[in-house]
């Protein structure tokens, strides 16, 4: 067999890293002796998501290079090693640690470098570019000591740095020459826009401002001085004016390259030397330089495909530069003629200055296809907008519509995805069409989840996820694959329409449920389900021998269950307020039974290790204490967190504390699909966190800011601001809609900030449900959620007074004594549960107190 | 080997369970339409005496309870863990007799 064929990467970022996957990929990696040499003291990771390095700190978390990936396939990568010189004539490169590496086909994938203007200070110390993780690392360092940051340049990473400036705690500056930000992909409207909505957060923008010196501050480490006169201080500087395609290799070895840099190469990607490929941000197609990554990665397939031998026959027919992105929290795209440059083209724009929404479409002289569009504010049009654009797409008679809100409820004016052809790009970043999604779904995908598994569609910038979830439904449809919703397999429908049925039909038992509507003997899933609908609509005491056997665990013993079997007790504290005496009587609670005691997350007490038998008496003492149950047990209202307020805090506007006990007072009990939790803090300062409950509350001047479906947990979500400055007759007004709503339509355990974000429509639905009662159900909304409040009972107060149900706490039917396997141990002074270990060494075990 | 009565039927709530000592033994008692079943109360994965507080269903063809602790389902009529096929929890003979839940250990 003859030598196998030398390949030499240079440059290994995310472009070099496909084109290596791109060969693996082809099963033929074994045919070549594979090196790839990078400047980076790392592999590849991934630059696209550069600013998530900040959530972790992590480099780990960008890498791109699967384990076991070189070693696998027979690939030497080389880090912190940087190529210095090529001979072409020998084929042959040089390495400033003086190595040589002869090719048989040279790539070069050396990205580009940013721009430093060459302004009078530039190089002066804190001044940083924003590139590569040892730059963020740097930053950081940085700002420990500073108070002031500064970013120059307002384009796409500009704005990036500035948002990671800003939440490292630092004053934020933006500087932009032009007279306004993202001047590349926006216009005039949205630029002014994003402007606004950027200073919103607290960044101060400067447009038009061209820096001509950077020298010493006074209160700052520099003074950069504009040639308008004006100056600012500022401690950390940011470079951010663009990029420059990394050429220097091409220089040296005499390879064409365009007048304002860049590699040359034709379709295949070659270079003016045919054994010389260029791909990625160093290379110039066309005259063009492509600063994306999608490019990057279609000309990586193309070069790899040619170095194969051309199997497929790719080719690089240049690339779409439409984008979406989330920038500071802002939403915004821009699809191809963006500016309206094309002879001939009309534009439409619509600008809400209320809702802070900017959306403009370009369309072709004709009125027929779609040209261009600029979104800010919100871009969920951008998927359909973008298959209108780039497959040609005949518009509706009235384009416009395209961008107007539906006021009237109507469904928007989209494209079905099956008015799409299969060559529909869907992913652009992965390159990936109608058809491959699908054939995945012929072979067998059915979830969002499988679909990224195997097409790697949605995985990169996720700007897809919408669309390739329709044309995933859609394919399923044509199937005849039924999405299947039930409930579980007793019951062939979704949560809601079962709450439906038993709304309408006034259906008061599971037998009865289930005998009309269902099947077989129920379980864990659909009971529990009933169980909660039947009280989140009549609200009958949830221990009623009908219902009794249908509760979740907890539910069924009014108390959560603990890992070894005992339970806890928590009596509410509404608004976490609490009086000396209510504490002694919790104290002494616990102190006689022996109960480990200790403050919640959610301002209130909790007692540990009681035994099914104590709970009745614990809550008989608690109850004439003047306690009732704090539902800590049920997926119902659990707190309303307060914080002082205004009545003892120098900062309060309003009674944060009153108004956080009338609402825990107004909605517990209310059982729902999932937990709820609330909070009401006295001023903007947020001392409650309210902006992380399912219903929030800040006072302000004027009134009570509400805010909806934020959630703490597993996956954190803000709340989102839902009206401002209401007085609190309309607080109370809009949370009963609101949650009524919710009960109704959410899937069980389903939180609400996951029912928003699956929420058609989003927060401007909901608005106009709860708001402007599009749907005109408000009024039942609100006389269910009075019956509700109505109907309330304290379940514990119920159950003592019941002997019947106090016997349904025995630990044995049949004896009069408790678990004797339970038991503790004491640590810091108080009980907790004796590990196996503990138990089997038998020692220092304390029983449950009797 | 003997019946022994542990409690009467209405003790136990339609489609529910209860806790009972037999000899010694924890015993999770079911009611599923009158017909009674008895498992060990034992939940092998938490090692709680808990089972007698699950809620009681049927999985296609097999009648179950679900632990309260981490869901798993027992089959009332063998014992055997739908989930995990190397874990079960004892299951023993049951029948009411005259409105009275007898068991055999
Ligand atoms: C006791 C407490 C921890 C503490 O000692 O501080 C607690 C304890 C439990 N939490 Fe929690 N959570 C407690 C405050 C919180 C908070 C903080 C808060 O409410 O401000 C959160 C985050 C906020 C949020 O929910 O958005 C919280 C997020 C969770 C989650 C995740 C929910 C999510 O949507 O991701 C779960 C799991 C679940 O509910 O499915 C959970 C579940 C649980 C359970 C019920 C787990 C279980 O099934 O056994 C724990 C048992 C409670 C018990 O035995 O009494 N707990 N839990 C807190 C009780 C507050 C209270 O007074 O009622
Ligand atoms: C903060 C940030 C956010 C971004 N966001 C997006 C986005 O949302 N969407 C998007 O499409 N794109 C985005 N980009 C752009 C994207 O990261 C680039 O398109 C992509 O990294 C280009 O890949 P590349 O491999 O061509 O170049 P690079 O990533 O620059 O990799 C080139 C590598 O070659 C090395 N190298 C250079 N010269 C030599 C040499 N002589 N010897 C050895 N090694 C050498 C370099 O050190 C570097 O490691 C973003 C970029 C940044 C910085
Ligand atoms: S949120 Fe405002 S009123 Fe409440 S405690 Fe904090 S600073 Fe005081
Ligand atoms: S378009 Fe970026 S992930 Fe699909």
């Amino acid at each position: 067999m003859s030598n196998p064929q030398r390949l030499l990467i240079v440059g290994n970022g995310p472009v070099g890293h496909q084109f290596l996957e791109s060969i693996v990929e082809s099963g033929k990696a074994g045919n070549f002796d594979i090196t790839v040499i990078g400047e980076e003291p790392r592999a590849a990771y991934d630059r696209v998501h550069l600013t998530a390095w900040f959530e972790t700190r992590q480099a780990e978390s960008l890498n791109m290079v699967a384990e076991g990936f070189y070693a696998n396939n027979g690939i030497k990568a080389q880090t912190s090693e940087k190529v210095v010189s090529i001979d072409r004539a020998a084929k042959v490169a040089t390495t400033d640690l003086g190595n040589t590496y002869p090719y048989d086909k040279l790539i070069l994938s050396t990205g580009s470098y940013p721009f430093v203007p060459p302004v009078p200070g530039h190089d002066r110390e804190n001044c940083f570019v924003y590139r590569t993780i040892e730059d963020l690392e740097a930053i950081t360092a940085a700002a420990q000591n500073a108070k002031v940051g500064a970013v120059v340049g307002g384009g796409l990473l500009g704005l990036e740095a500035a948002k990671a400036i800003m939440d490292l705690g630092l004053q934020t500056h933006v500087i932009e020459f032009a007279p306004r930000l993202m001047a590349v992909q926006v216009d005039d409207g949205g630029g002014n826009l994003l402007r606004r909505k950027i200073e919103d957060l607290g960044v101060k923008v400067h447009t038009q401002k061209n820096t001509q010196n950077i020298g010493d501050g006074e209160n700052c480490l520099h003074k950069l001085s504009f040639a308008d006169g004006e100056e600012l201080e500022t401690d950390i500087l940011v470079f951010s004016a663009g990029i420059r395609p990394q050429d220097a290799l091409a220089h040296q070895c005499a390879l064409e390259v365009g007048q304002r840099g860049g590699i040359v190469i034709n379709n295949n990607c070659q270079t003016s030397d045919d054994d010389i490929y260029a791909i990625g941000e160093c290379a110039l197609w066309n005259q063009r330089i492509f600063g994306l990554i999608a490019p990057g990665w279609d000309m990586a397939r193309v070069a790899a495909d040619h170095v194969l031998g051309g199997i497929e026959g790719k080719q690089f027919n240049g690339a779409d530069m439409s984008t979406k992105l989330k920038l500071m929290g802002v939403d915004v795209a821009s699809i191809g003629d963006a500016h309206a440059n094309t002879p001939g083209a009309k534009s439409y724009t619509y600008i809400n200055e209320q809702t802070e929404v900017y959306k403009k479409i370009v369309v072709s002289e004709d009125g027929k296809h779609l040209l261009g569009s600029v979104l800010v504010g919100d871009a969920e049009d951008y998927g359909n907008l973008l298959q209108f654009a780039l497959n040609k797409i005949e518009l509706p008679e009235h384009p416009e519509a395209m961008i107007l809100p539906n006021l009237d409820g109507s469904a928007s004016v989209g494209l079905g995805v099956d008015a799409l052809p299969d060559v529909a790009q869907i992913c652009s970043c992965n390159n990936v069409s109608k058809g491959d999604i699908c054939a995945a779904v012929q072979g067998g995908a059915m979830t969002v989840g499988d679909l990224k598994a195997c097409t790697k569609a949605a995985t990169t910038c996720g700007g897809c996820t919408a669309l390739v979830g329709q044309v995933l439904n859609a394919e399923l449809t044509k199937l005849g694959v039924e999405v299947n919703t039930d409930l579980c397999e007793h019951f062939p429908y979704t949560r809601q329409e079962i709450y439906h049925l038993v709304r309408v039909g006034e259906i008061k038992t599971f037998d009865e449920l289930i005998s009309k509507h269902g099947k077989g003997k129920g379980c864990d899933i659909c009971k529990p389900t009933a169980a909660s609908i039947f009280a989140s609509c009549w609200n009958d005491y949830i221990l009623e021998t009908s219902h009794a056997g249908l509760q979740d665990t907890n539910d069924r013993f009014l108390a959560n269950m603990q890992n070894n079997g005992t339970f806890s007790v928590v009596p509410r504290m509404a608004g976490g307020e609490v009086t000396p005496d209510g504490l002694i009587a919790v104290g002494s609670v616990a102190k006689k039974y022996n109960l480990y005691t200790k403050i919640t997350g959610g301002q209130r007490v909790d007692l540990f290790g009681a035994t099914v038998d104590q709970l009745p008496l614990i809550w008989k003492e608690l109850i004439d204490a003047g306690f009732e149950s704090g539902h800590a047990y049920g997926k119902s209202l659990r707190t309303v967190k307060s914080c002082v307020g205004s009545t003892w805090c120098r900062y309060g506007v309003q009674d944060s504390v009153g108004q956080a006990i009338d609402l825990e007072n107004r909605y517990k009990g209310l059982r729902s699909p999932h937990k709820l939790k609330m909070a009401v803090s006295g001023c903007t300062r947020e001392c409650a966190e309210a902006q992380s409950k399912d219903v929030g509350v800040i006072a302000t001047e004027k009134g009570w800011n509400l805010y909806l479906c934020g959630n703490g947990g597993m996956k954190p979500r803000h709340a989102d601001l839902f009206a401002s400055d209401i007085d609190t007759a309309t607080l109370i007004k809009y949370v009963d809609r609101f949650l009524m709503f919710y009960v109704r339509t959410a899937d069980r355990l389903q939180r609400t900030s996951v029912w928003m974000e699956n929420l058609e429509g989003g927060l401007d639905y909901l608005r106009k449900v709860i708001i402007d009662d599009s749907l005109g159900i408000c009024d039942e909304l609100e006389a269910e959620m009075q019956h509700v409040i109505n109907s309330y009972q304290c379940e514990w107060k119920t159950t003592i007074e019941n002997e019947e149900k106090v016997k349904q706490f025995r630990s044995f039917v049949n004896a009069e004594q408790g678990d004797k396997e339970i038991v503790f141990v004491q640590e810091r002074g108080q009980i907790r549960p004796a590990t196996d270990e503990e138990k089997r060494l038998n020692s220092n075990l304390i029983a449950v107190a009797s | 080997m003997s019946w022994t009565t542990v409690c009467s039927l209405d003790d136990i709530l339609p489609n529910a369970g209860v806790a009972a000592l037999v000899n010694d033994t924890q015993i999770a008692l079911f009611r599923v339409d009158d017909k009674v079943y008895a498992l060990a109360n034992k939940d092998p994965f938490s090692n709680a005496n808990v089972l007698s507080r699950g809620i009681v269903g049927n999985l296609q063809d097999t009648l179950v309870v679900a632990s309260p602790i981490y869901k798993q389902h027992f089959s009332l009529e063998a014992g055997t863990c739908l989930e995990d096929d190397t874990v079960s929890v004892p299951c023993y003979a049951a029948r009411t007799e005259g409105g009275l839940v007898q068991v055999q250990i």
